[in-house]
């Protein structure tokens, strides 16, 4: 005979048992502002030392979600919990997470130390430690040389990095990233992605970080979730969000990618195959549960499809295209083709080394055949 | 001929790019002698008077428009004249607790009007402008009269209710100016690094505003000790201010004491006005 309880029955009769391992979370969360919503019902879980990524374009709500886990704004409706506590009116000042500002929020009257020394000082922690852990901070973002400067006598970069050290210093539970990098020029951002993602490794703080770019949230996250008009879309491994979108909108943002619009004439265990406008028909990866006369979008990205001279005899999605344009970009070669009157992007990757145009590929005008496999494209819903 | 023409606009277009440039300046053009002249004219017109009446607190003569030689005579009798002394120093109180409650009420109210979204909001901002552009006689009036509706007996209550009631605008304006290049993510970073309401208020929101609340505060001050017409009509029996003293004393005559006394108030003035709008000039930090 064997025994189950629910996680009630368990938290009731031991509640240590239950120990709910996750940094924040989000449940059911709704933010209304006048009658619409800027988050609508979202959930999620971040775990401890993740680092997590709340990725959209702008107006998605990602920013707000992390306004309301610092305390700044107050869900409309919903639960969010830090460190396994409830929230609800507790104002910022009183939650153990520390946020790093878009606009670096630094305060302009005060010393890049007395702004690292301000957290520690409201904490009533005593003046040698303070001045022992602000070094710390300094040094952790590489600056104690700067430590008597004003904000607006350093860089950008810098008084990124002063913000940093502004909110590390009091090693919070969760650090909150509201797009830090989005001010700097594209060098600097690819540097300091880099140390943002070294730093939270070394330190085992989760960081929630609030993201437009998705390779920025490719290159830095643990999970991504994809936001768009205040849902949580898709939330998963980077290699998942990109692999795998569960639907077009992620798929889209996520890289690029071609669509092509049909319907479902055909379910073959977990592949479903499409039968597009320009008349040809398509099989790849079933998402969403799709149904056989369904409307469908199939999924492909560039680098996933080939061009050849001479099609395999059988092979599935394989036709007969024109190529349009041709562009050399270094690492690959980006050919857009026509199949009848769809356009479609082929990147193909240049594995070889040579001077002569002609090597790389097929001329603007010349026949060529497509051809991808089922299991590299998905069929989503509408 | 059209060769000179083109000459001169070439240089015309040289002297915008280079105005420094000294050597471009000998050609006068008849265009420009007339508004050198238009401004001259208008500087002369605007100080001319002021520049008589310091000159003149200066003169050694009774009366009289008549350079009779250089004396500070008048300027040592200000000093000994304990009735204006006392008028000086009522004017100073005035100003002083005048402005206080100014810079209270203004600051609080820039902030309210700043940071909460209320219906009909840009009506009550039109209205808290509304005193610097009333007419001060009409401002002088009402007062009066709402003063001797409610029973209220005229002298230091009155002229001090009256002064915020006019200088508060000009702090309101000043801290609101502030305000607008106020980065509200700083007063969030506080409180994200466990700052309560107050304690981001005092370390971190008002030491931003100081500028333009000292600079509200000097201009408050101004115009209090400078007021006449509205202090004319709320002041009370042993109340009267230094512009109203001056007032009086112009009804038995003009002296050259009136005159150095006038200066001193424009050296005051002056001092304090320049010093608001250093204030407002220097950027945040």
């Amino acid at each position: 005979m064997l025994f189950t309880l629910s996680d009630v029955e368990v938290s009731a009769l031991a509640p240590d048992l239950i120990r709910n391992d996750f940094a924040v979370e989000l449940r059911d969360v709704v933010k209304l502002y006048g009658t619409m919503a800027a988050v609508d019902h979202v959930s999620m879980s971040i775990r401890h030392n993740e680092f997590f990524s709340l990725l959209g374009p702008s107006g998605c709500g990602k920013t707000t979600c992390l306004r309301m886990i610092a305390g700044f704004e107050r869900p409309t409706s919903g639960q969010i919990l830090i460190d396994s506590k409830i929230m609800g009116l507790t104002p910022p000042f009183q939650r153990n997470v520390n946020t790093v500002f878009q606009s670096y929020a630094l305060f302009p009257h005060m010393t890049v130390e007395q702004n690292v020394a301000f957290g520690l000082e409201m904490k009533g922690i005593s003046r040698a430690e303070i001045v022992r852990r602000v070094g710390e901070a300094l040094s952790l973002v590489r600056l104690p040389h700067l430590a008597k400067r004003y904000p607006k006598q350093m860089s950008g970069g810098q008084q990124q990095r002063v913000a940093l050290a502004r909110a590390l210093v009091n090693r919070p539970k969760v650090l909150l990233l509201d797009e830090p990098l989005g001010a700097l020029d594209l060098k600097l951002r690819k540097e300091m992605q880099i140390e943002l993602k070294t730093l939270q490794r070394d330190v085992g703080i989760t960081f929630i970080y609030v993201t437009h770019d998705q390779e920025e949230a490719l290159t830095m996250s643990d999970r991504i979730a994809v936001m768009s008009h205040g849902k949580a879309l898709q939330i998963g491994s980077p290699l998942e969000i990109y692999e795998r979108p569960a639907c077009k909108f992620v798929a889209d943002f996520i890289g690029e990618t071609n669509f092509l619009e049909g319907r479902v004439i055909a379910i073959n265990g977990e592949f479903a195959t499409l039968s597009v406008a320009t008349g040809h028909t398509f099989t790849g990866r079933r998402v969403n549960g799709l149904q056989v006369g369904e409307i469908a979008t199939l999924s492909v990205r560039p680098e996933k499809m080939q061009l050849v001279e001479h099609p395999v005899d059988g092979a599935a999605n394989t036709y007969e295209v024109t190529v349009f344009s041709i562009a050399y970009v270094g690492s690959d070669t980006r050919v857009i083709i026509n199949l009848g009157d769809q356009r479609l992007d082929v990147w193909e990757q240049n594995s070889t080394s040579t001077l002569n145009p002609d090597d790389y590929f097929f001329k603007p005008g010349e026949k060529a055949w497509l051809t991808f496999k089922p299991e590299n494209a998905l069929v989503l819903a509408q | 001929m059209s060769n000179e023409t083109s000459t001169i606009v070439v240089m015309g277009e040289r002297e915008e790019i280079f105005p420094q440039e000294p050597a471009e300046r000998q050609r006068v053009r008849p265009g420009r002698l007339a508004l050198v002249t238009i401004t001259l004219l208008t500087f002369a017109f605007l100080y001319v008077p002021i520049a008589i009446l310091v000159v003149f607190s200066f003169n050694d003569a009774r009366t009289g428009a008549v350079w009779q030689g250089f004396t500070l005579d008048w300027y040592a009798r200000l000093f000994r004249n304990e009735r204006l002394l006392d008028a000086a120093l009522r004017s100073l109180i005035i100003a002083t607790v005048s402005t206080a409650g100014s810079v209270v009420i203004g600051t609080m109210t820039a902030l309210a009007m700043e940071r909460f979204r209320f219906r009909s909001k840009t009506f009550w901002d039109g209205l808290l402008y509304m005193p610097v552009i009333v007419p001060e006689i009409v401002a002088g009036v009402s007062l009066l009269l709402f003063f001797a509706t409610a029973g209220i007996e005229r002298g230091f209550f009155t002229l001090v209710v009256s002064h915020i009631a006019f200088s508060m605008p000009f702090v309101y304006l000043t801290v609101r100016a502030r305000l607008a290049d106020f980065d509200l993510s700083i007063e969030e970073a506080a409180k994200d690094l466990g700052a309560d309401e107050w304690v981001t208020f005092r370390r971190i929101t008002l030491p931003l505003l100081m500028p333009g609340i000292v600079s509200g505060a000097l201009l408050a001050f101004t115009l209090s000790v400078d007021d006449f017409i509205i202090s004319f009509f709320v002041t009370g029996k042993g109340w009267d201010t230094l512009p109203i003293y001056i007032w009086s004393a112009l009804k038995r005559g003009v002296t050259p004491e009136v005159n150095a006394v006038s200066a001193m108030l424009l050296l005051f003035s002056a001092t304090l006005v320049v010093g608001s709008l250093i204030l407002q000039r220097r950027r945040s930090y």
